[in-house]
């Protein structure tokens, strides 16, 4: 799960992370009213879950998605032209999203900008840190073209991020005197919120040090541990909907695993091995997966007309196919619900259907005899050959 | 042999009175496996299925009955908790099938695992198979969730981090003629008790295993660095599939852990380092078997 921007600063705010004042508003008006508390310069941020905002386009022409303004009027302008317009980013694909709030927060005055993030070690099974002095931009690079300029510490779960470590830290990121008392408090104060929060990261980039002497967190990005939602209510009432795909959100609501992809053939797969492994398949017989679509170890009966209503709401879809192994489940529980909801639906692309495991031979009759025009596969290869060469001949 | 688990071995079902639990209890006991106790807090003195004894903890259930493993299927709240019980009840094995434990909680339980005789399978895995010798592979151990009749005895090992592809291959295997000495699920989640590596090391120690399928997915470097340890020590031939090469960056894919993030975890990224160790790459889920016994029976 992700948040916006400005939830971010309320939970570092929470846990007493600084970082720069400011609120979110929803109207122009507020916008105004917001920047009139703060004083003196100000920045207005369009809130939505993407990178690379300032370097982004409305889709009326408008350019950037973060602007400086000197006035409270100013960012009553800028806030207008932002709210209720679709950005487009490198991150948000050629639909954009529409703004619905903007972030209005006080201009810093930036003298340095560092690196800073704590997140899930799999090699080691314990967060590790990992900051840099170079800041602001893409650590990706920096770690590949200066790692030494990168500093990875490993936190011992059972004690925590301990003082001394703070200081390495501060030191390596060249913060001394009192920069290095601030740098301690806000590394052990995220430290707590990323454990107490059931983070999987949180990534601070940049952190800057002011021209007054601060050092402050200036923009998040958090991700969160979607096993440990349900003890994180407060976390889970940050989240919002329209920034999620509504193909996703719709499938959460019947426990199925749906991620939309750019493709035309569709999968239904049962397990998440198995889905992934359908999607390469589907590319490896020279076609194009329009999904990943884990219907569970289960798959019930209305599980699969949910799935089929979902991979039907794409409109770029113009084939299915169907992979199961039915290890415990009933073959012929799964093919007798694949043929009620292809029927009920109405379905009018074509559909491969590979079945494989526990009562096959019943299940494969049942498919046989439906009088609907689905297609068997033998095994999966055969199967995926099948559909992409029914797409590619209706096409 | 076999590794970690042989048809004679004590299975305890922590867990055995919630409908997953009982469930696959029940077709454990139906393939012929050694359940011989159930714990479910509250539940103690009852009897599972007319003939398997409940205890209210594991330690009780150890001491009554001998059991040296235990199968986890207790809600994710309370799985934590659940598998350190094991591991101080002492037992040789955990297999914890729970999906949807948080990672904190796991990267606790792994704190206090240190120094521990238990191994832990999982979390959020399928379990492991060893085939018996009876008709559709009955008398076998079968711990979790796995069907086991879809196995045979014989000699390929089958390590996997997802269930269904564990199926697929196994079934692949069993339908052209080759039986299986162990089949184990290690699980989708990025913090899990047991990796590729260790599973490769029991089957090059074990006797009964002649060759190995190793089927990995995108996330982590856990088949990288299987690989690299199978391309100086490995005995055995191994071949492998990797899954999620279409997958996009960042978007988890079903497991916690197949996630590809900075680059790291792609499948290609492990393709290359299978090859590079002298493992025989599937090109598709459809042929994994195929090209074991391709490069295994020349």
């Amino acid at each position: 799960m992700n948040i916006h921007e400005y939830q971010a600063r309320e939970l570092f705010a929470k846990y007493a992370v600084a970082t720069q004042p400011g609120g979110v508003a929803f109207t122009a008006e507020d916008a105004e009213a917001v920047a009139a508390k703060l004083g003196g310069r100000i920045v207005v941020k369009a809130q939505i879950h993407a990178g690379g905002r300032g370097k982004g386009t409305f889709k009326n022409g408008f350019k950037g998605g973060v602007h400086l303004c000197d006035t409270p009027a100013e960012a009553k302008d800028i806030a207008a032209r932002m709210l209720g317009q679709v950005l487009v980013t490198h991150q948000t694909g050629p639909d954009g999203k529409e703004v619905a709030k903007v972030f209005v927060g006080e201009a810093v005055d930036i003298t340095r900008e560092l690196y800073f993030a704590i997140l899930l070690d799999r090699a080691t099974s314990a967060p590790i840190v990992i900051a840099s002095t170079e800041g602001g931009v893409d650590i990706e690079s920096v770690a590949e073209h200066t790692p030494e300029k990168i500093l990875r510490l490993g936190v011992n779960p059972a004690l925590g991020l301990m003082p001394y470590q703070t200081r390495q830290i501060a030191t390596m990121l060249g913060l001394s005197g009192k920069l290095m008392n601030q740098a301690g408090k806000l590394f052990t104060n995220l430290y707590k919120l990323f454990i107490e929060s059931d983070c999987s990261m949180v990534e601070i980039n940049p952190l800057v040090v002011t021209g007054k002497g601060e050092l402050l967190a200036l923009d998040a990005k958090f991700g969160f541990d979607d096993n440990a939602l349900y003890r994180q209510p407060e976390i889970l009432a940050m989240r919002d909907k329209t920034e999620e795909d509504p193909r996703e959100v719709a499938a959460s609501e019947f426990s199925l695993n749906y991620i939309g992809l750019d493709g035309n053939i569709a999968c239904l797969v049962n397990g998440a091995g198995l889905a992934m492994a359908t999607m390469d398949i589907i590319q490896y017989a020279g076609g194009s997966p329009a999904n990943f679509l884990d219907v569970g170890g289960g798959a019930s009966k209305e599980q699969v007309f949910a799935a089929f209503q979902i991979i039907l709401g794409d409109k770029n879809v113009k084939g299915i196919l169907v992979n199961i192994f039915g290890g415990i489940m009933d073959c012929n529980i799964i093919a007798t619900g694949i043929v009620e909801a292809a029927r009920e639906i109405g379905l009018k692309i074509p559909l491969v259907v590979r079945l494989e495991g526990n009562n096959v031979e019943a299940g494969k009759k049942t498919l046989a005899e439906s009088g609907l025009a689905l297609i068997t596969g033998e095994n999966i290869l055969d199967a995926a050959q099948k559909i992409v060469a029914e797409v590619k001949k209706a096409a | 042999m076999s590794i970690l688990v042989t048809p004679a071995t004590k299975i305890l079902v922590q867990g055995i009175t919630g409908s997953f639990g009982a469930r696959h209890a029940q077709l454990s006991l139906d393939y012929g496996t050694k359940v011989v106790a159930g714990v479910t807090p509250g539940k103690g003195g009852q009897l599972f299925s007319h003939v398997v004894p409940i205890f209210d903890t594991v330690d009780q259930a150890v001491k009554e009955t001998g059991a040296t493993v235990s199968v986890i299927f207790v809600p994710p709240p309370f799985a934590a908790d659940a598998i350190l019980e094991g591991v101080d009840a002492g037992l040789d094995l955990v297999v914890a099938i729970t999906e949807g434990i948080p990672v904190n909680d796991m990267v606790k339980v792994k704190q206090a695992m240190q120094g521990s005789k238990t191994r832990l399978i999982g979390p959020n895995c399928p379990g492991l198979v060893t085939p018996g010798t009876g008709q559709d592979s009955h008398g076998g151990c079968r711990i979790g969730i796995a069907p086991g009749y879809i196995h045979k005895k014989g000699n390929v090992g089958v390590v996997s981090r997802s269930g269904t592809l564990t199926y697929e291959a196994v079934w692949q295997l069993t339908t052209r003629g080759y039986g299986q000495s162990t089949c184990v699920g290690i699980g989708g989640d990025p913090v899990n008790g047991t990796s590729h590596l260790d599973v490769l090391k029991m089957f090059n120690d074990d006797p009964e295993t002649e060759a190995i399928i190793m089927i990995g997915e995108i996330g982590g470097t856990a088949e990288e660095e299987a690989a690299a340890w199978a391309k100086e020590y490995c005995r055995k031939p191994i071949a492998a599939f990797i899954a999620g090469a279409t997958a996009p960056p960042g978007r988890r894919m079903g497991h916690a852990g197949a996630i590809v993030s900075g680059g790291k975890g792609t499948a290609a990224a492990k393709i290359e380092a299978m090859r590079d160790a002298g493992i025989a790459v599937s090109p598709t889920p459809a042929e994994m078997a195929e090209t074991l016994l391709q490069h295994w029976k020349g």
